[in-house]
């Protein structure tokens, strides 16, 4: 095992030596039932598929996520940890992904634990699983997403609420970034492709296709490059902020 | 061999280590002093490869911490101010996760870990979590966590800081064992320390070298180096006797105590022989008379204000 590996160890060891992973976990899943059942209508639209369940995902995320990517590195310049970690024969780059892994790992256990709502759709109906498994996926990549943006904000804070409330900001950016309330708002003489590649900068754009089962590698691409982007992102802030 | 070269770090326009040189050898024990805000713990930080360098160059046994780091950081074990540590983590699993870090594997792990824990004495708080540990416990583990590779460089930021006296007394014990064929740099600010543990001092002032030689040689540039220390038992003029010795420089009466003098030498001369035949002479009445060493502390104010005078 690499030092990777040993990081991430320790990071999701971390998760579930506090009540952060069962507190998380336990709100991720009441959430996602309240979203599904209540809002989303799931037995009163009579259909066999989860999308009242993944297309609330994008909105749970919104909040959920950067609750657990907010400690990521703030905690850690924080107590001084940093400078122990930092000193310690470890690459950077094994650090800043081994703590993203950690965590991403944490929404992929909560996610995973959702399977009750699969067995249900199952009981009731027939549907498409493969649809429903490429949703999973879509919305773990999406997470990923959140996480990558919250871990480059928890890079820049020591503050860990501070590096809440940045990435809840710039995580709706990107969410709504697709949508029409934000299209619309641009101005006419905008040219197009502005306007094409902010849309496709946007969550929403990526997750809805994915949602409805339409399973496209690019939308995939989209979210790995996202997250390589902001680690980083996450990566060279750490490099600069190291002294303060 | 740790070798530091025109070193200066610089935090925008503040220049926290300015052209700092120098180099330590194999069985050195460096003190690293200076008032607070001198740039230690900044000339420790990049040392240690946490910060780099605006300019000038780090090398550990050969190694550039800035080109070959990874190499360098596995021959330094470090311990940050203020012994950080994951505080949601027992002892023993912080010390795994070093281990681990650190690239002992399989049965290694163990070893090495009861090994520490045996070192600093940490068996009682094997199983409780850090945040719960109190100060010197804590900073036990940060020694441990430094020593967990036997390190060939050791760098200790006050390790004895926030400890009590018995505590202090097993830390100099350890670092001095450990001393042997290792580099160990300590900063601190307790002056004693250095006297204590260390084999070689350095004072800086606003970042750069004011002082650097032995303990024993720091102290012979204070102005007592040499005087005598003088209580008697009744009220006595010395300084009539003392008037035709032209070593002495002047006779000083203590603040604190009463009937205490101390009669400084000039030019740190050795005074001792001639003050005693004349105490005998004279039978001054005499409860206790011994040669001060010098005192480090005021050799330390000396030059830290010459340098902040300066600027």
């Amino acid at each position: 095992m690499g030092n990777l590996g040993i990081v991430f160890k320790r990071e999701l060891m971390s998760y579930f030596a506090t009540p952060l992973a069962y507190v998380f976990i336990v709100i991720f899943l009441i959430t996602n039932g309240i979203f599904t059942f209540d809002l989303g209508g799931f037995f009163l639209r009579g259909q066999a598929d989860l999308l009242p369940f993944f297309g609330f995902h994008p909105w749970l995320y919104l909040f959920m996520v950067p609750a657990i990517a907010m400690t990521l590195w703030a905690d850690e310049r924080k107590t001084g940890t940093i400078e122990l970690l930092l000193t310690l024969p470890v690459r950077l780059a094994d650090a800043v992904l081994g703590k993203f892994l950690a965590a991403w790992v944490l929404t992929g256990i909560a996610l995973a634990l959702t399977f009750p709502i699969w067995i249900t759709v199952n009981y009731l109906g027939d549907p498409d699983n493969g649809v429903i498994l490429a949703a999973y996926i879509g919305s773990w990549f999406m997470a990923g997403g959140f996480l990558a943006i919250g871990s480059c904000m928890s890079a820049c804070t020591k503050n860990s609420v501070i590096a809440f409330i940045l990435t809840v900001a710039i995580c709706f950016l990107f969410v709504i970034m697709g949508s029409p309330i934000l299209l619309n708002a641009f101005p006419g003489w905008m040219p197009q492709i502005l306007v094409d590649a902010f849309s496709a900068m946007g969550f929403l754009t990526h997750f809805d296709s994915i949602a409805k089962g339409v399973l496209d590698i690019r939308d995939f691409l989209f979210f790995s490059a996202f997250i390589a982007a902001w680690l980083l992102a996450s990566a060279i802030v750490i490099e600069m902020k190291k002294a303060n | 061999m740790i070798e530091i070269n025109n070193l200066t770090k610089k935090f925008d326009q503040f220049v926290a280590v300015d052209n700092l040189s120098f180099t330590v050898k194999e069985g050195e024990v460096l003190g690293f002093l200076g008032p607070n805000g001198a740039g230690k713990s900044t000339t420790m930080k990049v040392i240690t490869g946490f910060l780099s360098p605006t300019s000038g160059s780090v090398t550990i046994d050969g190694n550039d911490i800035s080109q070959k780091s990874l190499k360098a950081k596995s021959l330094i074990g470090y311990l940050p101010e203020g012994a950080p540590s994951y505080g949601d983590m027992t002892t023993i699993e912080f010390l795994r996760f070093i281990a681990q870090v650190r690239g002992f594997r399989g049965d290694e792990i163990d070893k090495r870990v009861e090994h520490v824990i045996a070192e600093v004495a940490l068996e009682a708080v094997r199983e409780q979590s850090i945040e719960t540990l109190s100060k010197g416990f804590k900073r036990r583990v940060g020694l441990a966590q430094a020593i967990m590779h036997d390190p060939k460089v050791l760098i200790l930021d006050e390790p004895t800081d926030g400890l009590d006296p018995n505590q202090k007394h097993h830390v100099r014990e350890l670092i001095k064992n450990l001393a042997k064929d290792k580099i160990v740099i300590i900063s601190t600010h307790i002056l004693e320390e250095v006297t204590a543990v260390c084999t070689r001092a350095i004072i800086i002032a606003k970042g750069s070298i004011v002082a650097d030689g032995t303990p024993a040689g720091l102290e012979s540039r204070s102005r007592y180096h040499q005087a005598i220390k003088v209580t008697l038992t009744d009220e006595y003029d010395l300084s009539a006797d003392l008037n035709d010795l032209a070593n002495v420089e002047t006779v000083e009466v203590s603040e604190d105590e009463r009937l205490s003098y101390t009669i400084v030498a000039k030019d740190g001369h050795s005074i001792f022989s001639q003050v005693s035949e004349i105490a005998q002479d004279k039978h001054w009445p005499v409860s206790e008379f011994h040669v001060e060493r010098g005192q480090l502390e005021d050799v330390f104010r000396n030059v830290t204000q010459q340098a902040e005078g300066a600027h």
